[in-house]
């Protein structure tokens, strides 16, 4: 497992750069992962991380972009603005959790 | 009235995992106990793998449909009618006709539709026209005949997004279109365009290489992390949320896929309606009376019949151990068998589980096959044709196919060594 120093602490991390432990998450990490995709974080942004990282707790994995949209009542649109290109996968790796399963 | 004192189990949908959990349980579920019912809204069962067939001519409509009541034992009543609601705290079903159905256990297997509604711009003048797709019965046909008038272009093959049933399906509609516009001398002047919201051709990682690489000998050009926002008629192209646009002449699309609208309406659905579940006992993780199996359910493996059956034997044995008051015992692994027609009369063959992504080697026997997994062969085409035979008179009546439902790993090479 590949380890990586971000914000000044030793992590690990998987072979796409995700961070293998959700637990090991802070704000702190979230931005530093963020400043790496070039990602300016506004509040918008983090009320997404944060609605990523409740959701994943209490469903035990991450959310679509459907369920992201659905449940925090942004638009689709909205989500590739504030993530352009693979917003799905950029949220997740801010909110270090899981890349999303494109199910089989 | 003895009817009273039996215990009732209702199955909504007489599909492929329906039919199957409906007539293996009547051969184990003793008669003077057990009152079994199906629900459907329709009599016509169709082969749903056939329809990929269809708009190259490849199989005839009248191939693929037949009845529902046929395939459905004695002893086991079928009710056609529509689905209002599920009561789940009353263990009962409303019918839109106004009747009820009590149960005491209760399968959902109401199965996954093409949803061309939730997509704007999909449904309009040119829907089974210019904007075709082969998920239903008439869908295919009309690509059939919108194939016909194709004379050269762009070819645009599109996934709106996952899960939808078959996800290997327009990989192959794309391979056999390669073939089909090859044989009619009109390969030379159409570009295939094949568009997926994934980063790959598929989402398991040695099968997407290798399905990938097929793309690319075939001169596919493959537009990926495509999320389509809406679909412009007038100026024939695919518009993504990130402003992207895939212009066609032939747009050939699978639509967002949903599971059944009763599911939603009875708070038993998830975000696309499917039945949240153990995904190893197929166990409602709300009523411990209600299973969903084959497409209806969120299990996180192929939405494919193969799925169907392998789960619904599962399903049987914990069934009855849990009507004999013991606990279940059996684990379901997410095992799915998935043929992949590639062209020019061969296929190449998928097995895979929860745990383990499709690898190559032999199937079923190691060494031996005959089957080739994930390597084009003839003897996989073969497999895959006669499986309309198998899936009609053996699959449907519950006849043991003799296929283990768990996966094996004998025979295959592991990913790391391939």
């Amino acid at each position: 497992m590949p380890s990586t120093t971000i914000a000044g602490r030793q992590i690990d991390v998987n072979e796409e750069g995700f961070l293998s432990n959700p637990d090991d998450w802070t704000e702190e990490l979230g931005a530093e992962f963020a400043r790496l995709i070039g990602v300016d974080m506004s509040e918008e942004h983090w009320k997404l991380v944060r609605f990523l990282r409740q959701d994943y707790k209490a469903m035990g994995e991450t959310p679509t972009l459907r369920r992201v949209s659905t449940q925090t009542g942004m638009p689709v649109k909205q989500l590739f603005t504030l993530f352009p290109g693979k917003p799905a996968k950029k949220m997740a790796y801010v909110a270090g959790v899981p890349k999303p399963k494109g199910c089989v | 009235m003895t009817t009273t004192t039996k215990k009732s189990l209702v199955v909504l949908g007489a599909g492929t995992a329906g039919t199957m959990v409906a007539n293996k349980l009547r051969n184990r579920l003793p008669k003077s106990d057990w009152h079994i019912t199906v629900v459907d809204k329709t009599d016509i069962h169709d082969y749903q793998p056939g329809y990929l067939f269809i708009p190259f001519g490849m199989n005839t409509p009248e191939q693929v449909r037949k009845t529902k009541h046929a395939f459905i034992h004695d002893g086991v009543e079928l009710v056609l009618a529509e689905v209002d609601k599920v009561d789940p705290e009353a263990r009962s079903v409303a019918l839109t006709d106004g009747r009820s159905l009590a149960y005491d256990y209760l399968v959902i297997a109401s199965g996954t539709s093409p949803r061309p509604d939730q997509t704007p711009g999909m449904l309009g003048d040119e829907w089974h026209r210019s904007v075709g797709e082969f998920y239903t019965y008439d869908g295919s046909v009309a690509l059939r005949d919108s194939l016909r008038r194709f004379r050269g272009g762009r070819l645009v093959v599109h996934i709106t997004e996952l899960p939808f049933k078959c996800p290997v399906a327009p990989l192959e509609f794309t391979f056999l279109a390669d073939d089909y516009l090859k044989e009619r001398g009109i390969r030379h002047q159409t570009e295939i365009v094949f568009v997926t919201p994934l980063d790959g051709a598929f989402t398991k990682p040695v099968a997407s290489k290798e399905l990938g690489h097929l793309l690319e000998e075939r001169g596919v050009t493959v537009e990926t992390d495509f999320m389509v926002e809406r679909i412009d008629q007038e100026r024939k192209v695919l518009v993504s949320y990130d402003e992207r646009e895939v212009p066609y002449d032939q747009l050939v699309t699978i639509p967002l896929n949903m599971g059944a609208d009763f599911v939603a309406r009875s708070g038993l659905g998830d975000d696309l309606n499917y039945v949240p579940v153990d995904k190893h006992t197929m166990q409602s993780t709300q009523y411990p009376e209600i299973f969903a199996l084959g497409d209806a359910s969120n299990i996180p493996t192929s939405k494919a019949g193969s799925v169907a059956h392998f789960s619904v034997e599962i399903f049987v044995e914990n069934f009855m151990e849990l009507v004999a008051g013991q606990p279940m015992t059996h684990s379901f692994d997410g095992h799915a068998n998935c043929f992949v027609e590639s062209g020019a009369g061969k296929a190449l063959l998928l097995d895979f589980n929860y745990d383990t992504e499709p690898l190559t080697g032999t199937f079923p026997i190691p060494k031996v096959g005959p089957m080739t997994l994930l390597k084009e062969s003839r003897a996989n085409h073969l497999g895959k044709l006669a499986f309309r035979h198998i899936y009609w008179n053996l699959l449907l009546p519950g006849r043991p196919m003799g296929l283990p439902a768990h996966m094996s790993m004998s025979g295959k090479i592991p990913a790391d060594a391939a």
